[in-house]
């Protein structure tokens, strides 16, 4: 096997005197599309923030790209560059027009001339088939095309990790297919894509490795077809009865 | 239940109602006794007082600057004649009187780059460079001592160019300190941020009066012998840092409301600290709290009247310099006053309504 991507070792994280985290290992493989799931609290969404550092881990070694993650803010920048992160509630800049909420990290942190940046954003707002909105302000768009803006932002910078955390948890139902097709077109992409979320749908159709997670633990993982044919822990079944039942 | 279909209904326009002026009158003013009693006694209140005061101001005025008119006139009627006879004075203070000329081009010079600055389409480098300019053409023709000009020293400076230096600079130069200190006091690092606190707590802990007194009076005290920094430059910093102690909170005030994801989505797009806040946290905490701020910036200018304690005569210090020293005319400091009042007001409000302006413009982008 090659060199993982993302590597977690024995990783540990406290919120007070609460453990969130518990020893957690896992790495992923380049390209590689994982399903994180589980109850809420159980620490999915921690534990894929602290791989672009927007959680700190207290323990253990958490290695991002060849880089590991410290308090070392340069490092930290460095990892940012390369890790996309599409959020619940789309946190776009509201102040910005479509356009350059594309354009700002490419044009600040990655240094590309104005025009280019641009070229490149209206090719990723094709992409979410949204190229229309350009001009617009994040708040005229509905809850589903800002998310797929939020996609968009996140690919201008060619992120080799894509990293959802409940991107369509904050939607109408109504919405949510248009922001999962979009997600689904990204998975072949050959993009390595970790993503927490309750759509099993988009697991099964997409997903290499579905994780279920409870209390900080990896309680089980396993291939979707595996995964939800024969659950091996009773959490596991028991969580699945509740979101598959009707 | 009744589950057939029932026929589309078509969108129609709203109704329209057609009122006359009366009746809308009648909505509006008299709609219930609460409000009718309330309009009936604005409105005497009104027909008490407004006649009398245009009686007072117009009607039975004197406008010529004549002592004995003005004398005769027993304060039945206003005696504008004082302004007439004093407004130099009013205006420059105890500046040359022969060489008033320079503070009226400087004053007229600072109020054009005042307005161009609040000019959308002038928002350019160039602008800061006309300000440099601008102000250095300003202390050179206040000051002298050069091609020509008769050197005036600061403490005659006076009248309507002081209360613009003082207030215009102790702004420009309190608004980025005040953003500074607002950043720095939810610094994660404990020295900055308690840095910030003791400054802010400290300042706000005190009158101006008592800021400006050090600043006047104790700060040469502690400077070494020899080394003496001009009065004026003193209380311009002491002015400069009471206000940005202020601003600060008010900034912070709407650094505080920009939700925590706002600075995660930039973080993780890879951007440093200071490109997310001046890229996503400032524009929106600023324009968040734009009122608060021309509050700040009104207070400070107002606040300009002070430093007439420390024998400086901005505008307020200079009319009572006018009136003051002159037995004749000093009966009729309530007009004098009232010529000043107006001249503030005039700024203020000017701020007032661009602070609007600002705020109807920033709107655009969180229109639904």
């Amino acid at each position: 096997m090659t060199e993982p991507i993302i590597n977690f070792e024995k990783v540990s994280k406290w919120y007070g005197d609460f453990h969130v985290l518990r020893d957690i290992d896992l790495s992923v493989a380049k390209g590689e599309r994982i399903v994180i799931c589980g109850p809420s609290g159980s620490g999915k969404s921690t534990l894929i923030r602290c791989i672009n550092a927007l959680e700190d881990h207290q323990e253990g070694r958490l290695t991002v790209d060849g880089i590991e993650i410290t308090d070392d803010v340069k490092a930290i920048e460095a990892v940012r560059k390369n890790v996309g992160m599409v959020f619940q509630q789309f946190n776009l800049f509201p102040h910005l027009t479509v356009l350059e909420n594309l354009t700002l990290a490419p044009m600040w942190v990655g240094r590309v001339p104005k025009k280019e940046a641009e070229e490149r954003a209206m090719a990723q707002l094709v992409r979410v088939r949204i190229a229309e909105q350009a001009a617009k302000y994040p708040l005229q768009l509905s809850g589903g095309q800002q998310q797929r803006v939020a996609i968009a932002r996140s690919l201008c910078m060619t992120p080799r990790i894509m990293l959802f955390d409940e991107p369509t948890s904050a939607l109408d139902p109504e919405m949510i297919k248009e922001v999962l097709d979009v997600m689904i077109e990204l998975a072949g992409m050959g993009i390595t894509m970790l993503c927490v979320t309750h759509e099993m749908g988009f697991a099964r159709s997409v997903a290499d490795r579905v994780i279920f997670m409870d209390q900080g633990q990896i309680v089980e993982q396993n291939t979707p077809k595996e995964f939800f044919a024969n659950p091996k822990s009773e959490r596991t079944k028991d969580f699945l009865s509740k979101i598959l039942s009707h | 239940m009744d589950t057939a279909l029932r026929p589309p209904v078509i969108a129609r326009p709203a109704p329209t109602r057609h009122v006359g002026l009366l009746a809308r009158l009648r909505k509006s003013l008299f709609s219930d006794w609460k409000n009718a009693l309330a309009t009936i006694v604005v409105v005497a209140l009104l027909v008490r007082w407004v006649p009398e005061f245009y009686n007072w101001a117009v009607v039975r005025s004197v406008t010529q600057p004549d002592n004995d008119a003005c004398r005769a006139l027993d304060h039945a009627g206003a005696c504008w004649g004082v302004i007439a006879e004093k407004y130099r004075l009013i205006l420059f203070g105890r500046y040359p009187f022969d060489e008033q000329w320079r503070p009226l081009v400087a004053t007229l010079l600072m109020v054009a780059m005042l307005v161009a600055s609040c000019t959308r389409v002038l928002w350019s480098r160039w602008l800061v460079a006309a300000w440099i300019a601008v102000l250095a053409i300003f202390f050179v023709l206040m000051r002298g001592g050069v091609a020509g000009l008769t050197p005036v020293e600061t403490a005659r400076w006076g009248g309507v160019p002081l209360t613009m230096l003082l207030s215009t600079l102790s702004i420009a130069a309190g608004f980025p300190i005040a953003v500074l200190v607002a950043l720095g006091r939810r610094s994660h690092l404990p020295a900055i941020r308690s840095m910030c606190i003791v400054y802010v707590e400290l300042i706000r802990g005190v009158p101006l009066i008592s800021v400006l007194f050090m600043a006047s009076f104790m700060f040469p005290l502690f400077m070494p012998p020899g080394i003496t920094v001009d009065v004026l430059v003193r209380v311009l910093v002491g002015i400069t840092l009471f206000s940005a102690a202020y601003l600060a909170e008010v900034v912070r005030g709407g650094l505080q409301a920009i939700p925590k994801g706002q600075h995660e989505a930039a973080a993780a797009m890879g951007l440093s600290y200071w490109q997310t806040q001046r890229k996503i946290i400032l524009p929106q905490a600023l324009r968040m709290v734009v009122p608060s701020i021309m509050n700040s910036f009104i207070s400070t200018f107002k606040d300009t009247s002070l430093v007439t304690i420390v024998s400086l005569y901005d505008l307020t210090g200079s009319l009572a310099l006018a009136l003051g020293g002159d037995a004749n005319w000093r009966q009729f400091y309530l007009e004098g006053y009232l010529f000043i009042a107006a001249i503030y007001w005039g700024f203020c409000f000017a701020m007032s309504r661009y602070s609007q302006w600002v705020e109807r413009r920033l709107n655009v982008a969180n229109a639904h």
